[in-house]
């Protein structure tokens, strides 16, 4: 049943095969486009490495060796060790697994949250439009990281309380991209047929309002995931995310600060793994935005 | 007699719109910074489970627990506390530090000087070779030189501050000794120079001392350089992209067939319009600087009000934080602001 031309059909007869045909579509634009393609392997790489991480890893990332430590790197340890004799290799490996879960918790919390606020407000309009704005216009008018520190001291330090920071400080920018689509269709009339035909808001809100946003939050989402995990990074290496002895990228950068001018590597090769996952983020994200917001493409 | 009546007319009428507009200003950024004291107001008052505990430090005897909960006021209503807050802020007074025991508000004054210095020196850097490497991108685009230039602005945006910081330590000042380690100035020279402007670049030549000055240029030069880096990769990626929107426009096209030369057509013609954009775009990286600073200054040891934000949250300081949170959320709400307004002034377009 799923063929070419099935999935290519320009009038389609059920909603499964439209979405199906618009998502195939979609899918060749970025296979065509190679930065994406790379993104794309990269973030697939993550996601197989934080899967995998037992069976790739050669060591245990918490297991401590004194005999081995500050190893350079070698054959039997690729990135080398650190001041516990540590593979550091495995670290990173396992460090995968908190990077993953901390993008995909900040992305899970923050963007349904702004996108149900931003288009409440861009829906409504009015005294409720003109409260929600004022916040997000003071959230978005903070630099991100100052923000997410102070919420930390206050909440104490710790991976879900960076996580929660991090969330808290994201979801005014997705509230003002849903608030701007939303305001854009919310008064055409296919809007005010489903009103007719008895719909309540929530319905309307649920149903025809929020899947329009979708694709725009997807394209920010993505833009915004390296800039989360330079984010998370920056905690960690404050003491302030996870905690030892979690091999999270940041805080092992942060223990190799004394190393750095005689074992440059305990402090280099967790800050490779950042870049290469924070590219891999931005790639992708150029390429989704050609793709799925042609308007925006070329643009910062 | 018409045409002089419609002048002073016009003239009224655009002073009344710039009072206007002065106004609307005035209440936007009281507004924003009201906003921003909610924000400080609610994570040192509410976020905490034990707001005393967070401003004593959990080294505090039962004396000064009590004490702090008296005068932290914590009996009354939120909104009594919010106002005395605020009302607290705008007399200048940001409670005391408990890992300096000074005034948090004189502690700042202390350490911003040495932030500004950073952060200015880096936007100089970051606009001397982000324009034009923006404009170079758009002229050549799709070449080689605009490839190597969308990497670098790409890389701006994934390599976290910190690391390169330190791989710059590493390379620089352990490997090839080019540059002076972390601080400001060899500790040799601490103190010498009288402070005029708190800028000791600025003040070693006020003094006169040469060799002052050129040991805390070998100290700010690398920080400066890395921070200078990250605005470079936001810069040119915009210059680029409002350079391209005006190369393709007609009127350079007519420029060139006029024989108008290829750099008058790209510096006067097409660069002329993008200027007033281009002010909003370093306004907005001046600021980012600010925030920049907080991890760079932590790997220079560099005593600016970043490292003092990083060395009050290591000591759970909560008012230090709190303090250091608003210094750079005003100064970055006011950049903001700032920048918004010159746009309004220097673009005709917007006046009407």
């Amino acid at each position: 049943m799923i063929s070419r031309d099935w999935l290519l059909d320009t009038s389609p007869t059920s909603r499964l095969q439209a979405n199906a045909g618009r998502a195939y579509i979609a899918a060749g634009q970025l296979l065509r486009n190679p930065l994406a393609v790379i993104g794309g392997i990269i973030i697939l790489l993550l996601i197989l490495t934080a899967a995998f991480a037992p069976w790739i890893a050669p060591e245990s990332p918490v297991g401590q060796n004194l005999q081995n430590r500050l190893l350079p790197p070698s054959a039997s340890h690729w990135m080398g060790t650190d001041e516990l004799g540590r593979d550091i290799f495995s670290r990173v490996i396992y460090g995968s697994r908190i990077t993953l879960m901390i993008v995909a918790l900040v992305a899970v919390i923050s963007a349904p949250l702004g996108l149900i606020i931003g288009a409440v407000s861009g829906y409504f309009g009015g005294w409720i439009d003109r409260i929600i704005m004022g916040v997000t216009d003071v959230f978005l008018s903070m630099p991100k990281l100052i923000l997410a520190l102070a919420f930390v001291a206050a909440l104490g330090p710790g991976i879900e309380n960076a996580i929660i920071a991090i969330a808290i400080t994201a979801w005014p920018a997705y509230a003002r991209i849903a608030r701007a689509e939303t305001m854009t269709f919310c008064n055409s009339e296919f809007i005010a047929a489903t009103r007719l035909l008895g719909a309540s808001h929530m319905r309307v809100i649920t149903r025809h309002v929020l899947p329009l946003c979708v694709s725009s939050m997807i394209v920010r989402v993505t833009l915004d995931m390296a800039g989360i995990i330079l984010t998370a990074a920056g905690l960690g290496f404050l003491g302030l995310g996870a905690q030892p002895p979690l091999p999270e990228w940041g805080a092992m950068i942060s223990r190799g600060r004394t190393f750095i001018l005689d074992q440059w590597w305990v402090a280099t090769m967790p800050g490779f793994a950042i870049i290469l996952v924070s590219l891999g983020f931005c790639f992708l994200g150029d390429g989704l935005r050609d793709v799925l917001d042609p308007k925006q493409s070329g643009k910062s | 007699m018409a045409i002089a009546d419609n002048s002073t007319d016009g003239s009224l009428h655009g002073v009344m719109r710039f009072v206007r507009s002065l106004a609307g200003f005035v209440v936007v950024v009281a507004l924003t910074f009201l906003g921003l004291l909610a924000i400080t107001f609610f994570i040192g008052r509410v976020v905490p489970i034990d707001p005393v505990l967070s401003v004593v430090g959990d080294r505090a005897t039962q004396e000064q627990y009590d004490a702090a909960k008296i005068a932290m006021g914590l009996d009354r209503p939120l909104i009594v506390q919010f106002f005395s807050y605020v009302g607290n802020v705008l007399g200048g007074d940001l409670g005391q530090s408990v890992s300096t025991n000074r005034a948090v508000a004189a502690d700042l004054v202390r350490v911003f000087p040495a932030t500004l210095e950073l952060a200015t020196l880096g936007i100089i850097i970051g606009v001397l070779l982000g324009v034009p490497m923006g404009v170079a991108a758009a002229v050549y685009q799709g070449r080689a030189a605009d490839q190597i230039i969308r990497v670098l602005a790409l890389l701006g945006y994934s390599v976290p501050a910190f690391w390169l910081g330190l791989v710059g330590l590493a390379v620089f000042y352990a490997g090839l000794g080019w540059v002076a380690g972390p601080g400001r100035i060899d500790i040799f020279y601490d103190g010498i120079v009288p402070p005029v402007t708190g800028l000791l670049l600025i003040d070693s030549l006020i003094a006169g001392d040469t060799d002052i000055f050129f040991n805390a240029l070998d100290h700010i030069a690398l920080p400066a350089v890395i921070l200078g880096f990250f605005s470079l990769a936001y810069i040119a990626r915009m210059t680029r992209s409002f350079m391209l929107d005006q190369l393709g426009q007609e009127y350079v096209t007519t420029a060139r067939v006029k024989g108008v030369a290829e750099w008058r057509v790209i510096w006067v013609h097409a660069f002329a319009p993008i200027r007033v954009p281009l002010i909003t775009v370093i306004g907005l990286s001046y600021a980012g600087l600010l925030e920049g600073s907080v991890m760079i200054e932590t790997v220079f040891s560099w005593p600016g009000i970043g490292n003092y934000l990083t060395v009050a949250l290591l000591n759970a300081d909560m008012n230090a934080v709190l303090g250091a949170t608003l210094v750079i959320g005003s100064v970055f709400i006011f950049i903001n602001k700032i920048s918004d307004v010159l746009y309004r002034i220097l673009d005709p377009r917007s006046r009407s």
